[in-house]
């Protein structure tokens, strides 16, 4: 186990880098469907190609979570409110799994050929179908407006917890030390 | 630490902030899903203004819509190497998938009304790479962007007769595309028609060389022109009867697929200009379609033939086309596999 007060900085560093990955990749995905600009293109193809190395850094970073573990919230924190982070976090981590498996799926279905930046190609797991294509893509988008919303949240509750409450929990996750952070310790 | 001296002041500064920092983030998504630029040109836009009078055909493409699949081989001869590294060059046969279809959105249409035929193309190389296309018989395209593609088609919708003056003032090149539609020859079959790719790509040879070029499929069989007069006297589906007796009784029918290089200075962005003749010309495999199967149960249906799905080798240009073609295609197929139910296949084959 790490320092109690804090996650393992390579726990830090991936929650970071993920979470302007997963921004960009909504703001993105949002996009390019709606358009027919020539970005279409590019924008589609940096969607795949992160879409991919996310899954990749989503199954590091839950084992750095085995590994590692997190650091306790602060015990006067009220039980509903402790009870809606783990929920949100597990949350969190289901969207970080199933959207790029979604995404996929919904490629595969489609008999589209998954061909990543570089011109790596994804073997199709998935035979063609119109059914399973319908299914997979409306949960894409619909889960990802969910996940959306779950980051406005999360980031709600980080900023609430760094700046009203000033409880050192956003201190756990910080890439840098806070200045005139107080925590109830002190 | 003068600011701690009123926690209930700087609480309320910090929930007004972290209100701002949520109602900022809702707003830039919502600009970046094009819902607060309503003149945005959508895939849906453009659906939207394809939907002909007979209504929304549910179940099929949104435009081509009527068409008939095909099974054949693409045989690369080998000349195509020195333009591309693409492993479709190599010479060899490929399989091929595609489906012969007409410019209309309405899949019920009469062969004999529909002057754009066309031609969707799935080649695929040893290396489970994809080449997929979509041509037409006219040899330049209509309009210069899709931009005007969406207006040509609002305007065209129109009962004004004053739209479409409107429209071709507005974009002049479609002039040239009218008189093709007057004065070009129509044929009896599919298999007459030369199919052309329109867009320009840029093909990367083996040495990092780059080339634009366009590429064409021309008929091996050769037809006499008839009138539309004459057309409208046969069947509403005389095209897709025609090709499937031509091919029992005859056999396989093939193109010769030859492709353009273009010279420095020709237009690359812009498909509604021809580019001079005499340019160099490279001839670069045969396609073979040896079997005509119903779209309803065939293997073309499953298709998106998305002119952006390329082989290593051959990439877009600065023409605008294909982007905004593969947004459209895919919206339509989305659209389609979702009413697959409207347009039910016969057989067991598929779920």
């Amino acid at each position: 186990m790490s320092d109690s007060r804090g996650f393992a900085p390579i726990q830090r560093l991936l929650h970071w880098l993920m979470a302007a990955c997963i921004i960009a990749m909504l703001f993105i995905g949002v996009g390019m469907v709606s358009t027919v600009a020539p970005t279409y293109l590019p924008l589609i193809l940096i969607h795949k190609t992160l879409g991919v190395i996310l899954l990749v850094l989503v199954v590091i970073r839950l084992a750095l979570r085995r590994h590692y573990g997190a650091p306790p919230l602060p015990a006067d924190l009220p039980r509903t409110i402790k009870l809606g982070a783990r929920l949100s976090h597990l949350l969190l981590y289901g969207f970080m799994i199933i959207m790029p498996l979604l995404g996929l799926g919904m490629l595969w279905a489609a008999a589209y050929p998954v061909v990543l930046y570089g011109g790596i190609q994804i073997p199709a797991l998935l035979p063609q179908s119109d059914r399973v294509h319908t299914l997979l893509w409306n949960a894409h988008v619909y889960l990802g407006f969910a996940f959306f919303a779950l980051v406005l949240l999360h980031l709600a509750a980080a900023l609430f917890h760094a700046l009203v409450r000033r409880d050192g929990v956003f201190g756990t996750i910080a890439l840098f030390p806070l200045k005139n952070r107080t925590t109830p310790a002190e | 630490m003068n600011q701690s001296g009123n926690p209930s002041r700087s609480g309320l500064g910090s929930l007004v902030l972290i209100a701002a920092v949520l109602g900022g983030g809702a707003a830039a998504f919502a600009y970046t899903a094009g819902w607060l630029s309503p003149g945005r040109l959508t895939p849906e836009q453009m659906i939207s203004a394809l939907t002909p009078p007979t209504g929304v055909p549910l179940g099929h493409r949104r435009n081509h819509a009527k068409g008939i699949c095909f099974t054949g081989v693409f045989e690369a001869n080998g000349n195509g190497v020195e333009l591309s590294r693409a492993r479709v060059f190599e010479r060899g046969t490929y399989p091929a998938l595609g489906r012969f279809n007409l410019g209309t959105a309405d899949p019920n249409a009469v062969d004999a009304t529909v002057r754009v035929r066309g031609l969707g193309l799935q080649i695929a190389a040893a290396d489970g790479e994809e080449w997929r296309m979509a041509m037409i018989n006219p040899p330049f395209f209509a309009v210069s962007t899709p931009q005007a593609f969406h207006e040509l088609l609002i305007a065209s919708g129109k009962k004004d007769p004053e739209a479409m003056k409107i429209f071709i003032q507005a974009n002049p090149e479609f002039t040239a595309f009218a008189t093709w539609a007057k004065t070009a020859p129509w044929t009896t079959s599919y298999a007459e028609e030369p199919y052309h790719g329109l867009n320009s790509f840029i093909f990367t040879d083996a040495k990092g060389g780059e080339h634009a070029v366009r590429w064409s499929l021309l008929p091996t069989a050769k037809g006499t022109p008839v009138s539309q007069a004459e057309l409208q006297s046969r069947g509403p589906d005389f095209l897709e009867q025609e090709i499937t007796e031509q091919l029992r009784v005859a056999g396989p029918q093939s193109w010769t697929m030859v492709t353009t290089v273009a010279d420095p200075g020709d237009p690359i962005a812009d498909p509604s200009k021809a580019w001079p003749e005499g340019r160099r010309t490279v001839q670069v495999g045969t396609l073979v379609v040896q079997r005509i199967e119903p779209e309803q149960d065939g293997p073309c249906r499953d298709i998106n033939f998305d002119p952006a799905v390329l082989p290593r080798g051959i990439r877009v240009s600065d023409d605008p086309f294909p982007a905004a073609r593969s947004s459209v295609y895919r919206k339509s197929y989305d659209l389609r596999a979702a009413e697959a139910g409207d347009y039910p296949r016969t057989g067991t084959a598929k779920p």
